[in-house]
């Protein structure tokens, strides 16, 4: 490693944002419910999230139990089942992962990791939550209204969508489910402002965009994705809320229901579908890239090495952000497109398989030779790593439009999207949370439970979703609520329908393990002390832990380095953070890398 | 859409081609060798330029779906009322307006300022009165919201349009109390320039309506077919 000589603090540039201690909450409702600090934020925002998570899972439970042992719930009706499958998908995409990702993720670790006191608006970023919470709490009292929730699909397609035979297209159900989502995307607007302006000025001295951990650059490019991709999704919901109240024919074509001409007609149902994959195909990465930053940072601390090819990640993770939105239509090749576009979009299907796989490759030649710790964080990583690939590889297949054809709309396409962007970013979420654990809270989280949490989760994802991919081949549609007659299957698929129930309730029961270490680990977790993993990111270098109001205490850090100085030929400890001056020594004896 | 995208791509390639993206931080120690990332611009003003990008996506997704539908259906293109001329000239009105209040403001000129405002404030709301007249006349004429798609497009865009003037109007009431708590403040100052750019924004959004609701944009289109062809 060939240093460039320490200049004094005096040569890093000035900040960019004058260093103002943010306002400060006195009273238990302005630090607890009416916070304007980030940290305080994200937690408000990570706990929404797992709540109405929480739901989703018991609803895949109640999913998997009619398909698992059909015709034994009487209360799973067909039309219950729609609304089940309805509400888990869109909880667990939008008000799940997205949140947690962006609204927990980069509210905690934005201001801190780029050496911020908090974000810049701090009165936005507090509305942002709050219109969260209204759009969660809309999207809970469809529960409770006349006719249920929506049970359109969570593609929310017209015209079937705002019909009288779709659970809750006639009733309340459809109208709270878009006035939810038109919430959820104008409380988003507000925070990603705050996440896109707060890296981009309020930066600490010395930290330049490519001294930025990789967890910061995900989140940071999946926020200016998802403010260029909501707006499809709001427009969209705002069109089809007119069909449906005001009688206009945005996405209806002339229809006959229960032999009666409706009141529509001219409307295009396709321009429905394109606008909301243009959301959609984004919003897979607006997932992905701050999982795929976060377990960047994760395999480095834990395998105690440097990331491998730091520019080619950060590159990638720009191109895939570019490239996500010219693939939207591949989840369109049944609806009746011309074979250029098809061929068109395949193509950039392919094409984003690249700086995908250079990601995946970079993970892996990280680990390669590294010091790996099979910490919780790392297991984590590590079960990602797999699932990704797994997943990547089968939207591979379905990226083809001859494969994709006969595969669509069967249990494949289920398993493949399941394992791609429900297992693989869920597993970085546990892994992100054992790592920064000991940050929010000062204390560890129990080990013995977080392996039994890791192992089942790990093997039971699995356990059901690999036979899904069986289950789909031998021609099992999905969204269907009993198979009825299934002569047309070249295999019985009863057995494995049972055991994937199984193995989803076992996985399921697992998770209220994790939740129960979450809480007893808060007052009973080993204290953490400073620095538990000996990182190198400035989250880790608070003068508290956790972080006080303000996070820096006197004075912002100063940055001399970038943030992945692990085993550094020379140097004392195997780590050297990033407002650490100091430059060691390259004669010295080499602490920590193996000859 | 695209044309949009394309736009929004260049700025974002322009500023990635400043951040040394071909750097080696491995190698670094110590102050960063260029400045050249730097982005000079205060934090509430690069937030309006994010919000604006976020607004413009919303209006060109619009715009685009109104395209299509003239494409499809030529038949269904809204012949445009005179009073929409009028609207047009207030809110180019508010936006000179708003950007003199903006000059007087940096000159500490009060009085100047303050009448500026005032004609800014007056001029968008006979924008909006306005609105509800061309509404009325699109009405009158057999356009109505749940007639034809194009039809409904052009209520549903105007109406969006101006929700967004409403919530500049809101901000513009901030801008008269924080002047009245704060007069000459450097704050008062910045809020103002903020609002001039928004009613610039809002006015290069609607003009670019008008182009669109007139057909225009698919002539070009048909144009481009025609060269590419």
């Amino acid at each position: 490693m060939a240093d460039i000589p320490h200049e004094a603090e005096a040569d890093l540039p000035p900040l960019e944002v004058p260093d103002v201690m943010p306002p400060h909450a006195h009273s238990w409702l302005g630090k607890w419910v009416f916070s304007q600090d980030a940290k305080y934020i994200a937690i408000q925002y990570s706990g929404t999230a797992v709540a109405i998570g929480l739901v989703a899972l018991v609803l895949s439970w109640l999913m998997r139990l009619q398909l698992g042992f059909p015709g034994t719930f009487d209360f799973i009706t067909p039309e219950a089942y729609y609304q089940f499958i309805t509400m888990h998908g869109m909880i667990m995409v939008i008000y799940l992962l997205t949140a947690i990702f962006l609204g927990g993720f980069g509210n905690y670790l934005i201001p801190l990791m780029v050496g911020a006191r908090d974000m810049v608006f701090p009165f936005v970023n507090m509305l942002s939550y709050w219109v969260y919470l209204a759009a969660v709490l809309v999207l809970v009292s469809s529960f409770f209204a006349p006719g249920g929730p929506t049970g359109a699909g969570w593609t929310l397609y017209p015209p079937q969508a705002i019909m009288s035979g779709t659970p809750g297209g006639a009733q309340a159900g459809i109208l709270l489910m878009l006035l939810s989502l038109i919430l959820f995307i104008i409380g988003f607007t507000m925070g990603g402002l705050n996440y896109v302006v707060t890296v981009l000025q309020a930066r600490t001295r010395g930290m330049t965009m490519m001294r930025l951990p990789l967890t910061v650059w995900g989140i940071f490019t999946a926020t200016v994705m998802a403010l260029l991709a909501f707006p499809a999704l709001f427009v969209a919901c705002v069109m089809m809320m007119f069909d449906r109240l005001l009688g206009t024919s945005f996405f209806m074509p002339a229809l006959v229901e229960f032999g009666e001409q409706l009141n529509y007609g001219g409307g295009t149902p396709i321009a429905f579908q394109h606008l909301f994959w243009f959301f959609g195909h984004p919003e897979v990465y607006i997932v992905a890239l701050p999982a795929f930053g976060i377990v960047s940072d994760l395999i480095a601390v834990h395998a105690r090495k440097n990331i491998f090819g730091y520019r080619m990640m950060v590159w990638a993770i720009v191109i895939i952000g570019g490239l996500s939105f010219i693939v939207w239509a591949h989840h369109m090749y049944v609806s009746g497109m011309h074979p250029w576009f098809g061929f068109f979009f395949a193509t950039t299907t392919l094409i984003i398989a690249v700086p995908t796989a250079i990601k995946v490759y970079n993970w892996v030649l990280t680990l390669w030779r590294g010091d790996i710790h099979l910490t919780l964080p790392m297991l984590f990583a590590l079960g990602f790593i797999v699932t990704f690939v797994n997943g990547g590889l089968t939207g591979l297949f379905l990226g083809n439009v001859v494969v994709d054809v006969p595969l669509s709309d069967t249990m494949f396409v289920v398993a493949h999207f399941h394992m791609v962007m429900g297992v693989a970013p869920i597993m970085v979420i546990f892994g992100a949370i054992y790592h920064w654990y000991p940050l929010i809270t000062g204390r560890m989280l129990n080990e013995t439970l977080g392996q039994i949490h890791f192992w089942v989760t790990f093997i039971g994802a699995y356990a059901i979703f690999f036979p899904m991919h069986y289950v789909g081949l031998v021609g099992v549609p999905r969204r269907y609520y009993e198979l009825g007659e299934a002569s047309f299957l070249t295999t019985p698929v009863d057995g494995l329908n049972a055991f994937i129930t199984v193995a989803a309730l076992v996985v399921g029961a697992a998770q209220m393990l994790f939740l129960f270490n979450l809480g007893w680990s808060i007052r009973r977790g080993r204290d953490a002390g400073h620095n538990p993993w000996r990182a190198t990111s400035l989250e880790w270098q608070t003068p508290d832990v956790p972080p006080r109001h303000g996070n820096w205490g006197d004075r912002l850090p100063p940055v001399y380095r970038w943030a992945y100085d692990y085993s550094v030929p020379g140097a004392p400890d195997d780590f050297i953070a990033q407002n650490d001056p100091a430059t060691p020594d390259p004669q010295a004896v080499p602490h920590g890398v193996r000859p | 859409m695209i044309v949009f995208l394309l736009v929004l791509a260049t700025i974002i390639g322009l500023w990635l081609s400043r951040q040394r993206l071909a750097s080696k931080p491995w190698l670094e120690t110590g102050a960063p060798p260029a400045r050249a990332e730097a982005v000079a611009v205060a934090p509430a003003r690069l937030g309006l330029a994010v919000f604006l990008a976020v607004v413009g996506g919303l209006f060109a997704m619009l715009g685009s779906a109104f395209v299509m539908q003239i494409d499809e259906y030529p038949w269904q293109l809204v012949p445009l009322p005179r009073m929409i001329w009028f609207s047009t000239a207030a809110l180019v009105a508010a936006s000179l307006a708003l950007h003199r209040a903006a000059g007087a403001a940096r000159r500490a000129e009060p009085g100047r300022r303050d009448a500026a405002l005032a004609a800014a404030t007056l001029a968008t709301l006979a924008f909006l009165a306005g609105q509800g007249l061309v509404w009325r006349a699109l009405g009158d004429g057999g356009v109505v919201l749940s007639g034809t798609p194009a039809g409904s497009l052009v209520y549903l865009i105007t109406g969006l349009h101006g929700l967004h003037v409403l919530g500049g109007l809101v901000a513009l009431g901030r801008v008269w109390l924080r002047q009245a708590q704060r007069p000459g403040s450097a704050q008062a100052r910045a809020a103002i320039a903020l609002c001039a750019i928004y009613w610039h924004a809002l006015l290069f959004v609607w003009l670019a309506l008008i182009a669109l609701f007139s057909g225009l944009a698919n002539e070009v289109l048909a144009l481009f077919g025609a060269l590419l062809t």
